[in-house]
């Protein structure tokens, strides 16, 4: 039986010139959304219609674009959770965090948390589906991959680690049909409260080096954190464990 | 007697035949699209077409051209004639004797052609093409025996039956080859579609000495964008593909040829032919592409091109340099018909290769092929004092940096040329941050829509100012502004504006003695045409002059002007990056090192960088504009 497999991608924001496009982890859900259910797959947007870059998404070879027709202040969240609900979906795919907007990465929570699903964060491919189970890998840092089995329906947001996406063509994004639905007219609120201003370059620590030789700087740069200064909390009772974070944040100097 | 009539009914019929293979033909490239031709005017134009400007390129050849005259020339005469005297019987003995004489010079013709096929060069095509002057020389011997009783020389009735026979016989080989194989697909065929070509190209500028180079628009609301099947070409394109006559002097000037790279020009056109016919390369009697078997090949008018007929690499080998479309006796276009086919990859297919797309995302996305911020297009001139539009709104020289800007190495021939003006007290100004990418790599690679909305964007941008000149150190931008534009300029923004390269410019500058400059001391230096500048814009003279200014004596290489080797650096194809066994860059630093150079001039960026990856020993490159400027004379006030 085929598997209802739908991407959700919104509107990215290029990181040099601050213009609108196809954003990275989004289309990399859609790659991977194609190579899952091919042609099948059902690409969904919460927001305006005649956004052009909905027609680079289509690029990649889709027949349509789902939208749910709404405003820029409107919540993405109860139109995507009664449309997946509908659609029973099986699999839904979305980036980690969007490149626009309140870029919080909550969006694959909390629908999760509506749908009561389980969500596999950070997925690098989804190697097999079978018997109403998937074969997860999960991208951790340095290449590391973690294979899990989740059980289907579930959320997964793709990590940057995924195939990248293919070429947008122009002359079929240009043609595909944008198939639009009525979304939510539930404000936002926490998007409303919120005032846009650039980032600020965060301070990073220094690094000293210690490294004497090249030898040495090679396996700093490419070996497995060995972590040494951690400490496995198990046991400990909540307030045990709550303080050694206070403690901890107080050393790297984040509260003063 | 029936037989005395023989020959008279068989050339009728060798005729109907042919004429009826020419209209099944014309038939053939009726499959392609729809595109206005003046007819009249054009088959008005085509004898002089032929005469003038097919003629001028094959005179460089002089050994081609005169043995073409007199075979050609001698054929189409004797042609005539033969009607007039075996089919009409016309019985004035001058007549005859006109028809001898021509029968005679096509038989001198033919008999040079006979000569060069005992040794054909490699890039001609064997097969059928090697009996053919077998077939002119038969065709002449049997009409001159036919025509000597006409012209009083026998008595009528010489050889009696016999002769007529074996004369009969003559005539269905001659006239087979002649008459039925020009419609019929034989090598004759070029004659017929090339002289229907001449008077019906789609690009009619380029007689009488013109120049058309800049692409034309592709078709953004058709429902395939670009060229997927022989029939989405224009049905005059397909036309042009059939007047090939397989000389093979595109494959012999082409980079990506002589690299190694799967490319031949010519078997790219004679796949078209197959193409639009239908079937399969088998009978295709000349060089392969590289690395690839001949007879694999198969297509038909309405089969996907790149499904079995051409393979994508061949579309991305090319350079877009236009050598062959410089040196084809037919004026074929290949260049607009590899563009078209690669705009269907592109933009229907999303199949750009290797780095393709990632800097056609990058140019929609910050206007430039390296994904740079867009404010930061300036940072290179921040030492500069260079006027932007915004300010002065009014300036004579507006200089369009292009993509340079964002290279170290381009930046300091930038520099060198900023340099130059200010010594020459130029009125100039730059669009700073405003300026965008010219849109020419997006073009080469297929994507048309990039570089429309990029060509719209610079207009709107350009049309705010006023300027008497853009001046531009890439050729490739200059090609752009000069010769593409013009088809998205709606409000005329750059109507009367006069668009310059460096080259040109500086000349004029030193013509009228507003730069002073002292002699160049260095060693030896020879100049590297850059195809955007020579082949598309015809400007050879200007950087040479300013070389010559400077007291230098060029060092000419065997390839320069009009048959200059591209870098390898043009038309994409440093992204697409095709393999093949060698370096176009390597070679053309090869040529530059044969003539002793020790400094290779040039007048593009891309070129600089082309030639400066080669791996030393090798001569050094600049671009003129920074061998002026370390002879500037600076005067001090």
């Amino acid at each position: 039986m085929p598997h209802k497999v739908i991407s959700l991608i919104s509107v990215g924001r290029h990181p040099q010139s601050g213009r609108s496009r196809r954003a990275d982890q989004d289309s990399r859900a859609v790659e991977l959304g194609l190579k899952l259910a091919g042609t099948d797959l059902d690409v969904v947007h919460a927001g305006n219609a005649e956004e052009p870059v909905l027609r680079q998404y289509a690029g990649m070879g889709l027949q349509k674009v789902t939208v749910l027709e709404q405003t820029e202040t409107a919540d993405a969240i109860p139109a995507l959770s009664s449309y997946l609900k509908a659609e029973k979906a099986d699999i839904v795919l979305t980036g980690v965090r969007s490149e626009s907007g309140e870029s919080s990465g909550m969006t694959p929570y909390l629908l999760a948390e509506q749908l009561g699903w389980p969500i596999v964060a950070r997925v690098a491919d989804i190697v097999e589906i079978k018997d109403g189970e998937a074969q997860v890998l999960l991208a951790l840092p340095r290449g590391q991959r973690r294979q899990v089995t989740v059980k289907l329906p579930f959320i997964a947001s793709i990590d940057n680690a995924a195939q990248a996406a293919r070429q947008s063509a122009f002359g079929p994004g240009l043609r595909a049909k944008m198939d639009t639905q009525t979304g939510s007219t539930e404000e936002d609120n926490v998007r409303v409260n919120w005032s846009e201003a650039p980032a600020k370059a965060r301070p990073k620590r220094l690094k000293v080096v210690k490294a004497k030789t090249a030898a040495d700087r090679f396996k700093a740069a490419t070996a497995k954190p060995q972590g040494g200064l951690g400490k496995v909390m198990k046991n400990e009772s909540a307030q045990e464990k709550a303080q050694a974070i206070f403690d901890l944040l107080i050393e790297e100097k984040v509260i003063r | 007697m029936v037989i005395d009539w023989l020959p008279s009914i068989l050339i009728v019929v060798l005729l109907l035949l042919g004429v009826i293979g020419m209209l099944r033909r014309a038939s053939l490239w009726r499959a392609g699209q729809p595109e206005k031709v003046n007819i009249i005017a054009g088959l008005m134009a085509m004898p002089g077409r032929y005469l003038k400007d097919l003629h001028h390129v094959v005179e460089r050849d002089k050994y081609m051209s005169k043995t073409h005259v007199a075979t050609g020339g001698g054929f189409v005469l004797s042609m005539v004639l033969v009607l007039v005297v075996h089919v009409f019987k016309v019985e004035e003995q001058i007549v005859a004797w006109a028809l001898l004489g021509a029968l005679l010079l096509m038989l001198v013709g033919a008999f040079f052609v006979f000569k060069r096929r005992l040794n054909p060069p490699e890039r001609l095509s064997k097969g059928p093409w090697m009996r053919l002057p077998k077939s002119l020389i038969t065709f002449a011997l049997t009409f001159i025996v036919l025509t000597l009783p006409a012209a009083g020389i026998l008595p009528d009735g010489t050889g009696g039956v016999l002769l007529i026979a074996v004369l009969s016989v003559g005539i269905v080989i001659g006239l087979g080859e002649l008459l039925f194989g020009m419609g019929w697909g034989g090598p004759m065929k070029h004659a017929f579609a090339g002289a229907l070509h001449l008077a019906f190209h789609r690009r009619p500028e380029r007689f009488g000495g013109g120049r058309s180079t800049g692409l034309k628009p592709a078709n953004l609301d058709a429902s395939v964008i670009g060229v997927a099947k022989p029939s989405d070409f224009k049905w005059n394109q397909l036309l042009g593909f059939d007047a090939c006559v397989q000389c093979g002097k595109c494959q012999a000037m082409c980079p990506a040829f002589a690299a190694g790279q799967p490319l031949n020009p010519k078997k790219l056109i004679q796949d078209m032919v197959v193409g639009l016919a239908g079937g399969s390369d088998a009978n295709y009697a000349g060089s392969p592409y590289p690395g690839k078997e001949v007879g694999q090949a198969k297509g038909s008018p309405n089969e996907i091109i790149t499904a079995g007929l051409v393979s994508q690499e061949t579309l991305w080998s090319c350079t877009t340099c236009r050598a062959c479309v410089e040196e084809c006796p037919m004026m074929i276009e290949h260049v607009d018909a590899i563009v078209d086919m690669r705009r269907f990859l592109t933009m229907e297919k999303g199949e750009t290769p290797n780095k393709g797309s990632e800097v056609l995302e990058n140019i929609i996305a910050t206007d430039n092929p390296g994904g740079y911020a867009p404010g930061s297009r300036t940072n290179w001139a921040a030492d500069q004092n260079l006027a932007v539009m915004k300010d002065k709104k009014e300036v004579d020289v507006l200089f369009w940096v292009s993509d340079g800007a964002f290279d170290m190495r381009s930046q300091r021939i930038l520099r060198a040329f900023v340099k130059l003006m200010k010594a020459a007290d130029v009125d100039v100004a730059i669009l700073g941050d405003e300026e965008r990418d010219s849109g020419d790599v997006a073009r080469r690679l297929g994507d048309d829509a990039t570089f429309q909305s990029l060509a719209k964007r610079n207009l709107a941008t350009l049309g705010q100012y006023k300027f008497n000149k853009i001046v531009t150190t890439d050729p490739h931008a200059y090609h752009c502004l000069r010769n593409e534009y013009a088809d998205f300029d709606k409000d005329g923004a750059l109507a009367g504006v006069e668009v310059l390269h460096h080259t040109t410019f500086l000349n004029q500058l030193v013509q009228s003695g507003a730069l002073k400059l002292d002699a160049f001391k260095g060693g030896k230096v020879t100049y590297h045409d850059p195809c955007y500048l020579g082949r598309y814009n015809g400007e050879y003279k200007a950087p040479r002059d300013l070389l010559r200014s400077l007291g230098i004596e060029i060092a000419e290489m065997e390839r320069s002007g009009f048959r200059s080797r591209c870098c390898g650096g043009g038309g994409g194809a440093p992204i697409t990056d095709i393999p093949g066994e060698r370096r176009i860059a390597d070679m053309r630093m090869e040529d530059a090192s044969a003539t002793g150079a020790e400094l290779v001039a040039v007048g593009c960026q891309q070129c600089t960088a082309m030639l400066e990856g080669v791996v030393e020993p090798r001569p050094q490159v600049k671009d003129i504009s920074e061998i002026l400027v370390d002879q500037l004379i600076e005067e001090v006030h």
